[in-house]
């Protein structure tokens, strides 16, 4: 049989390519249907998150940082509770990383704040003195896409259903609503609020007069995003 | 016309080899330099706090990964196949004058696409996948070129004159079949600007944006299915397909057993597509899936060995071969590197293993003496071996080959022991616990230990780096000085200067 097929590259070329397709149908097809369904009380991301989590993807924070908590004592006693396939059900794409040059962050916005992360983001050095995290200053100065991210949110409703405008169940039994923008410029607005949030508790004048004249440096977003992990 | 030998016309093979040598240049800079910006931070603004963002660690770690095995290696891929596919299959790309376009077609796609690459990454357009970043235009070329190259391969094999396909050839159809799927599923992506408001407004936003067809775990599951075996594909496949050329037609061996061979290619080509699973292991996919994933890495042995193995006996009774000619030291050194990481790999994927190594420099050590021994040095040996043939001139020194090789297997030796002793250090200091069960060290006190580890494995880069500077000066040298040679001095061992 195979003399014959290494005569007939036709054939030969369809056998390759059942033997190594196989694997794939049998391991990726039948758990689409089931691994996507969220977990209660996760929700899609605001506009302003969204902004932070391309912030977060452009600069590869996911080079050194993993989102997935493997469920060992060392590392629910360090991050929290291990990762739930659920809590990822509306990341477009996953973030897990695989490598830890620096800590996870899957729960980060359990125990960091937004000051923390404000003055560790320009200064590493100066929060942790032997870390080996370059500073990331320009993100102060940097306005974040925000028109971007709202077309983010959009694709993700149409043609994905993420429940945008819709309630969605949480732990305590009550329900919230995530609402999406219905043109550009309220997209702006809303995240210019949350913004607004944010910043109350930074430091930075610079990043506070930039929001009080009703723009979004990254950094802004980045916070917002990194603080909604929980 | 019948008795003279066929002329073979290397035309779009010299293209592939200066864009092997420039992208590899090009990434091993990269990677050396950001090797070195995790032992000593102050790097990351070496051009000034202005320019930190396009010199930090994390916007060119991507450009690292990708310039080695996008450029480097699909390039030394490409450069060997259109050489290596006329000679098996007995004609010459000069017979066709559409597959001599579609060959050139090929290769200005390829440089554009990577020179498009390079910008967008620079900018920060990534798709954060691993070595699927590239934004959904690229994408589209990067099928474009692969869809062309196919043509190629099976043009090639249509007007072929030998009807029976040597093996290498049957690596290089897998690499085409295998790299096309995994890439178009793995890369299935909805651009943003698709989207329409409520208000009616359309184009919004940044028109290279998309987003991943895939959510979360199922997004981890294709992701690591195509991430492991684009490893599968790119940096072991067609390096098999070169070793089975080079080896036997560099030393005059005969393949020690087609029955290996045999062997070896279909059990490949069933049993690696499983064992993407090992790179999530405890994580949020199926159990039954990680189980797959582990057992299979560990039945992955058996095919690389095999090839591995056919590869070494191929040498027997001829062992002062390889203390006579460097070209076949990297070869030999090549095919025991592939047995060296197809065995730490499975060793990585027991789960037991798995929860130690997982996350940390162990991984990159594992994939690091996978390139550099094994694809590396293969790539290198290839471009040895066809330089003479393609330039016809004589190579142009061999000991400065040599010296090479010892420099090259030195830095690979300082990488990878540096590797293992940081990852396990790591390792064991995440998941240490005191006597009263609380974690023993901080986060960062796992990284202040690794210092010394960072700082030798960027050696052990830069030696590999200064030797790849030697092996492109030998290059250029052999196209410009080295001296004119006859047909008849190339059947087997390439003709070497001092």
């Amino acid at each position: 049989m195979f003399h014959w097929l290494e005569k007939h590259p036709f054939f030969f070329a369809v056998g390759v390519f059942v033997v190594i397709a196989f694997a794939g149908l049998i391991e990726i097809v039948p758990n689409f249907a089931q691994a996507s369904r969220p977990v209660i009380g996760t929700t899609p991301y605001s506009t302003l998150e969204i902004a932070g989590r391309q912030a977060y993807i452009k600069n590869s924070c996911n080079a050194c940082h993993s989102q997935l908590i493997r469920p060992f004592k060392s590392e629910t006693d360090r991050y929290g509770h291990y990762s739930l396939s659920g809590e990822y059900a509306y990341d477009r794409p996953f973030l897990w990383g695989s490598k830890r040059t620096g800590p996870d962050l899957h729960r980060v916005g359990n125990y960091r704040t937004t000051e923390w992360h404000e003055n560790h983001m320009k200064d590493p050095q100066a929060i942790v003195p032997t870390s080996i995290m370059p500073g990331y200053p320009w993100m102060f100065t940097t306005n974040a896409d925000i028109d971007t991210a709202y077309a983010e949110q959009l694709t993700a409703a149409q043609f994905f259903g993420v429940p945008y405008n819709k309630p969605v169940p949480m732990k305590d039994g009550s329900t919230t609503v995530v609402k999406l923008g219905n043109s550009i410029a309220e997209a702006h607005a809303m995240a210019l609020e949350e913004a607004k949030a944010v910043v109350a508790n930074m430091k930075d004048q610079d990043v506070k007069d930039a929001v009080a004249r009703g723009e979004i440096p990254e950094i802004v977003a980045l916070i917002a995003y990194l603080n909604r992990l929980k | 016309m019948e008795n003279r030998p066929l002329e073979y016309d290397y035309t779009v093979a010299k293209m592939f080899m200066l864009t092997t040598i420039v992208l590899g240049i090009v990434g091993m800079t990269i990677g050396v330099f950001i090797a070195f910006e995790l032992a000593f931070p102050g790097l990351n603004t070496i051009l000034g706090s202005g320019l930190a963002e396009y010199t930090n660690f994390s916007r060119l770690r991507p450009l690292h990964t990708d310039s080695v095995a996008f450029g480097f290696t699909v390039s030394g891929i490409f450069a060997t196949w259109f050489y290596v596919g006329q000679r098996v299959l007995k004609v010459s790309m000069a017979e066709s004058k559409f597959l001599m376009f579609v060959g050139k077609l090929q290769f200005w796609l390829y440089v554009i696409g990577v020179a498009a690459a390079v910008v967008t990454l620079f900018m920060g357009y990534t798709t954060s996948k691993e070595y699927a970043e590239f934004e959904w235009p690229i994408d589209i070329a990067i099928v474009i070129v692969w869809v062309l190259w196919g043509v190629s391969i099976f043009g090639l094999i249509g007007i072929r004159r030998e009807k029976s396909l040597y093996i290498s050839i049957w690596y290089y159809i897998a690499t085409f079949l295998g790299v096309a799927m995994l890439y178009l599923f793995n890369n299935m992506e909805v651009p943003t600007m698709l989207a329409t408001s409520p208000a009616g407004e359309t184009n919004i936003g940044d028109w290279l944006h998309s987003i991943s067809m895939y959510a979360g775990t199922n997004d981890a599951l294709v992701q690591w299915w195509y991430g492991h075996n684009a490893v599968a594909f790119v940096f072991t496949v067609p390096i098999v397909a070169m070793i089975y050329y080079f080896l036997p037609k560099e030393s005059g061996q005969a393949i020690y057993s087609y029955k290996l061979s045999l062997l070896s290619f279909w059990g490949l080509m069933f049993v690696y597509l499983w064992a993407g699973g090992h790179h999530l292991l405890f994580s949020t996919v199926p159990d039954w899936m990680q189980t797959m994933g582990s057992v299979f890495s560990v039945v992955l042995i058996l095919p690389s060995w095999g090839s591995a193995i056919n590869m070494l006996l191929t040498m027997k009774g001829e062992w002062q071969q390889v203390a006579a000619s460097p070209l076949i030291k990297f070869m030999i050194l090549a095919s025991t590197f592939y047995m060296f990481s197809t065995l730490e790999g499975p060793i990585q994927a027991i789960k037991s293993v798995n929860a130690i190594a997982h996350f940390t420099d162990w991984i990159v050590g594992h994939v690091h003496d996978g390139t550099l021994g094994w694809v590396g040095f293969m790539i290198i040996a290839a471009l040895y071996h066809m330089a003479p043939r393609v330039f016809k001139r004589e190579l142009y020194s061999k000991s400065l080959m040599a010296a090479q090789f010892w420099i090259q297997t030195l830095g690979i030796v300082l990488y990878f022991t540096s590797m293992w002793i940081a990852g396990i250090t790591q390792g064991m200091m995440w998941r240490a616990h005191d006597e009263f069960g609380n974690l023993a060290y901080s986060f960062i006190d796992t990284v202040d230990v690794l210092h010394p580890y960072y700082a030798l494995r960027g050696t052990g880069g830069l030696l590999y780096l200064v030797g790849f500077f030697m092996f492109a000066y030998n290059i250029y040298k052999t196209m410009t000085a080295g001296r004119r040679v006859e047909e008849s001095e190339l059947q087997n061992a390439s003709p070497m200067g001092a």
